[in-house]
């Protein structure tokens, strides 16, 4: 086995050293996979580790450059923009040889028949899939706490919730078990993870990236995007699986810029120029602790240290931003999750009386608590008699939500905010009270309506409990140059290390300290 | 507006989830609590505000019409619950004996 500590390699690095034969990919997969060995059982990132989709990738990326050298040809020219990088999957996206569950009972067994196009196009650029990543059933959470398997445990604080709902993508990027991840966001559930971890986490533009074999949670809300611990790394990541695809008819059309040329501008460039506007009514919301607050109103300092011009905005419809999300989310989720019904796949009652009592019978014991909170209140939400009282008023909330960003983007190229009001909680301080869990999304979910690109960055630790604060940076519709420069310009100024202290060597004895305390 | 127990109920039958007594009173008491937060959304005067069903304006997404591969039938059964190795196997719907869903 090799001895190099794969924490300290970036993306770009694994491929500049996969490139010119400092190391072979298979030796990156096997360390990545050492580590995943040793850490995996404190951690729970995933729900499923596929050591041989990981080898064998390797092995393809390995061939690849010898053929490549065989040839004449310059592996550089040759290889995939993630050659040999190790990347998390969040388990609700199918991968042809994986199980796709969702973290549910309900898809406990099920077994991909196809490839999404996003984890598609990630492994055709080279990156090697260490496995399936844990999260809330069906993205319906903000801490991973529900899970049909278990917890995942932040790798900041063993007794702390990495966030949701892709918490098992964010934890495995932190922990270093894996380079990259893909997770999904529906009201935030990849950037607050992202910010409880201390790992860079985007949000593209709706339809930059298909949605294509990514099971549905809010058809008008969802996308796919990247973890890394750099923003060049989560630049490399959104480039490759970002673009049009005859599979997704939502998918933009729009050509992909090259956000990596974006992110190496911004880091070497400063923010010279850029118009940066802090959204001071959703930063002095209740529930916004003051150390959170601090970090965000630091970060406007630093931007206008690199010689950007900052200024101050409101977004006013943002106020019923969690109202809007908590119908219109539940409601397409709702109708989404009508096709867990035990006939084609998933879970089927043993003795069914009638197909009537087949349906009910087998959804009930399939779905978790969650699951079955927000089908209720989406079919409550639509149906006869509430619709309009609801889902029509939502909608048009969301009118005014989008409105307010376009206006603001007039005057400014990137907002900030929060990415969430507070720091990572502890397992089981939230999960009593299912409305307490939604007001982490609050800063998150505007977005998400809008349909606008935003993106995670690590803004410093918290000084009284030394875990990650994330600072929120968003753009406008299909402006992610922008947000990768202005968020590589303020990586750069901070220097933030988003490796938690919790290391390969002493995970043995952090597991045995972690379970005397319990 | 409070969410009564025959609603929950109602709205159980309508989603096809088959609760027991217990859930029926939680959700109840859970929803009430969520719709009590969300309700403010009600006083909102958005009289003449368009609604909004999508981020972005897109049009028809029309594709040509022609044959192209897909899921073998042997993929597509591969997570049925049961099959008769052609088709998905369910309770009787229809005819004599049949449910009345």
């Amino acid at each position: 086995m090799s001895e190099f500590d794969v924490s300290r390699l970036t993306g770009a690095h694994i491929r500049e050293g996969v490139v010119t034969g400092q190391f072979t990919a298979r030796e990156v997969a096997e360390a990545t996979l050492a580590r995943v060995e040793a850490l995996e059982p404190t951690v729970h990132a995933f729900n499923q580790v596929t050591p041989e989709l990981a080898l064998e990738a390797a092995d393809a990326v390995d061939s690849s450059r010898a053929q490549a050298i065989a040839d004449g040809l310059d592996p550089r020219d040759v290889l995939g923009a993630l050659a040999g990088v190790p990347a998390g999957i969040k388990d609700n996206m199918n991968l042809v040889g994986t199980r796709t569950t969702c973290s549910a009972k309900i898809l406990e067994n099920y077994e991909s028949v196809y490839d999404c196009t996003a984890v598609r196009r990630l492994l055709d650029a080279g990156a090697v899939p260490i496995g399936k990543c844990n999260m809330d059933e069906f993205a319906f959470g903000s801490s991973t706490e529900n899970s049909a398997f278990g917890p995942t445990h932040n790798p900041w604080d063993l007794e702390r919730v990495p966030g949701g709902s892709s918490g098992g993508s964010a934890a495995c990027v932190s922990a270093s078990m894996a380079t990259i991840s893909l997770g999904s966001d529906t009201g935030g559930s990849i950037r607050q993870p992202g910010a409880l971890t201390g790992t860079v986490a985007v949000k593209p533009t709706y339809g930059r990236v298909s949605r294509y074999g990514c099971v549905a949670f809010g058809s008008s809300l969802d996308q796919i995007g990247p973890f890394a611990r750099t923003v060049e790394d989560s630049a490399a990541a959104l480039a490759a699986i970002a673009g049009a695809d005859p599979m997704d008819a939502t998918s933009a059309q729009q050509a992909v810029p090259n956000y990596v040329r974006a992110a190496a501008e911004g880091a070497t460039g400063g923010a010279k120029g850029l118009r940066v506007g802090i959204v001071t009514d959703l930063l002095q919301a209740d529930g916004c602790s003051g150390e959170v607050r601090a970090a965000v109103e630091n970060a406007a300092r630093i931007y206008a240290d690199l010689g950007a011009e900052v200024g101050e905005v409101t977004l006013p419809a943002s106020a019923h931003g969690l109202s809007a999300y908590y119908i219109i989310g539940p409601a397409e989720a709702s109708s989404n999750l009508a096709r867990f019904d035990g006939i084609r796949y998933g879970h089927r009652v043993e003795d069914p009386t009638d197909v009537l009592d087949l349906y009910m019978r087998s959804r009930a014991e399939g779905f978790g608590p969650e699951s079955i909170r927000r089908i209720m209140l989406g079919t409550y939400a639509l149906s006869a008699g509430y619709y309009e009282a609801y889902y029509g008023q939502a909608q048009k909330a969301r009118t005014l939500i989008k409105q307010d960003f376009e206006s603001a983007f007039k005057d400014f190229d990137v907002l900030l905010t929060p990415t969430s009001p507070t720091v990572a909680f502890k397992i089981g301080e939230k999960s009593a009270d299912p409305l307490e869990m939604y007001l982490s999304d609050v800063y998150t979910i505007p977005v998400n309506l809008a349909g606008i690109p935003a993106i995670s960055v690590p803004a410093g630790l918290c000084p009284s409990s030394g875990l990650p604060i994330g600072l929120q940076i968003m753009a406008d519709y299909f402006a992610e140059e922008t947000m990768f420069m202005a968020a590589a310009a303020f990586e750069a100024a901070i220097e933030f290390d988003a490796r938690p202290p919790l290391r390969y060597e002493s995970a043995r004895g952090t597991r045995a300290a972690q379970e005397e305390r319990r | 507006m409070a969410i009564s127990e025959e609603q929950v109920r109602h709205v159980a039958l309508l989603a096809r989830l088959a609760l027991t007594d217990e859930q029926v009173a939680n959700l109840g008491d859970e929803l009430n609590s969520i719709l009590g937060h969300i309700d403010t959304i009600q006083n909102l005067d958005l009289e003449g505000v368009e609604p909004t069903a999508h981020p972005l304006e897109t049009v028809n997404s029309i594709r040509s019409d022609v044959v192209k591969p897909c899921l073998s039938r042997e993929l597509a059964l591969k997570n049925a619950p049961d099959t008769d190795g052609t088709a998905f196997v369910i309770p009787q719907i229809v005819g004599p004996g049949g449910g009345d869903a």
